[in-house]
């Protein structure tokens, strides 16, 4: 089973949700796809850590086959090169690396080369095989590091938690689009519910069953619930806000390895999605 | 020779943005001869400095006044070999008769990408 747990604003609680599904699992694959800032691993504190390279094909041009004839410059719909002087100019902090330049170049002048834009990390925590994607600071798209670290994330096989990053773009497309679930994490506040909303329009039309998960609710925000109710999203979990929770996040340790109502809720989230899936 | 500006809206002066600028103003100094041309970058999701640079080679300019300009959009000026000079105040009319005058400076400070950051 493969569950993507997400929400449209930072800071509403995708981490601390899966990082405690996945512990409360136990043997379970935890995977963080927030590669501009994965800090699961923060809570992990994984062992045995192995990390490997990423790297995108980039556009290299050779001078000897270039007629200059424009096409490659004129196809890049990420305006990653320029013509100068007759010439194709790359810029590969802005090329998505998707390939189209080579396909159209009619000379076979466009060759590729290999990029490093991050690395993938692999290692354990009492039973929880944690993989993170980390990408290197400057870089423009972490898809295709989302990519290989769900690659290394499934090939373990088992329960996967997936930690999408925040929002609704590419990146978050990428982290859910293998799932078999989504846990959508909400704030009851009015940014938290707009910033829901924008998530849950996003897993309806990727046709995703989900739940909703409303953290630190202090009292409830009456719009939230409507929502939910108008639109049959079962709320699964309401986690109140809590100083001993709060405690436990600022100390960078596990809240379901530390405390047993923690660790009760989360066992029960995961029996509830299991109960959904079937 | 022909001189480019980023222009705003109002088609009188010089747009802070160089990317994102909605049009661009070509003044040819010999001929006189003024022309504004919408700039293809101006929506742009990634990579407006490029593709407005693109547009500033391709209008044949010799020299761009504006109030900055991006590291990747002064790498192809520095290949197109296109002179960038730093505006002073907000009118492109006065901006030409001061490069005219000799009295504008080149820039020399480029920033990174915004990224969409303002």
């Amino acid at each position: 089973m493969k569950i993507a747990v997400l929400s449209g604003k930072g800071g509403t609680g995708k981490t601390f949700s899966s990082v405690n599904l996945a512990a409360a699992a136990g043997n379970a694959v935890y995977v963080d796809c927030d590669v501009e800032e994965p800090n699961g691993r923060l809570f992990f504190k994984p062992e045995n850590v192995n990390s490997t390279a990423v790297s995108v094909k980039i556009p290299l041009i050779n001078p000897m086959k270039c007629t200059g004839c424009r096409k490659c410059v004129d196809f890049c719909q990420f305006h990653a090169m320029a013509f100068v002087r007759n010439r194709p100019m790359i810029f590969p902090a802005i090329c998505h690396a998707c390939g189209g330049c080579s396909i159209i170049c009619p000379e076979d002048a466009v060759n590729e080369t290999q990029r490093v834009i991050g690395y993938v990390e692999s290692g354990s925590h009492n039973g929880v095989k944690v993989v993170t994607g980390v990408m290197n600071p400057g870089e423009e798209s972490g898809v295709p590091l989302i990519k290989e670290a769900l690659r290394e994330g499934f090939a373990f096989g088992g329960d996967v938690i997936i930690d999408c990053p925040p929002g609704s773009a590419c990146a978050v497309m990428e982290s859910v689009s293998m799932s078999d679930y989504c846990v959508l994490i909400a704030e009851p506040t009015a940014f938290g519910l707009h910033n829901f909303r924008m998530v849950y329009e996003l897993v309806s039309l990727m046709g995703k069953p989900c739940c909703a998960v409303i953290n630190k609710e202090s009292e409830p925000y009456a719009p939230l619930n409507s929502y939910c109710e108008e639109h049959n999203i079962p709320i699964a979990l309401r986690i109140p806000y809590s100083d001993k929770l709060a405690s436990i996040g600022a100390k960078a340790d596990i809240a379901a390895e530390e405390d047993n109502d923690c660790k009760e809720m989360f066992s029960g989230l995961l029996e509830y999605i299991r109960e959904a899936v079937k | 020779m022909i001189i480019a500006i980023p222009m705003d809206e109002n088609k009188k002066d010089i747009c802070v943005s160089f990317g994102r600028c909605p049009f661009f103003l070509f003044s040819d100094s010999e001929s006189g001869k003024k022309e504004f041309k919408v700039n293809p970058a101006a929506e742009a999701t990634g990579g407006a400095g490029v593709t407005a640079a693109q547009a500033v080679v391709d209008g044949g300019a010799d020299v761009l006044i504006t109030v900055r300009c991006g590291e990747n959009a002064a790498e192809v000026f520095k290949a197109a070999n296109v002179k960038i000079y730093k505006s002073e105040g907000s009118d492109a009319e006065e901006n030409l008769q001061a490069f005219a005058d000799g009295k504008l400076s080149e820039l020399t400070h480029f920033h990174a990408g915004f990224q969409g950051i303002s």
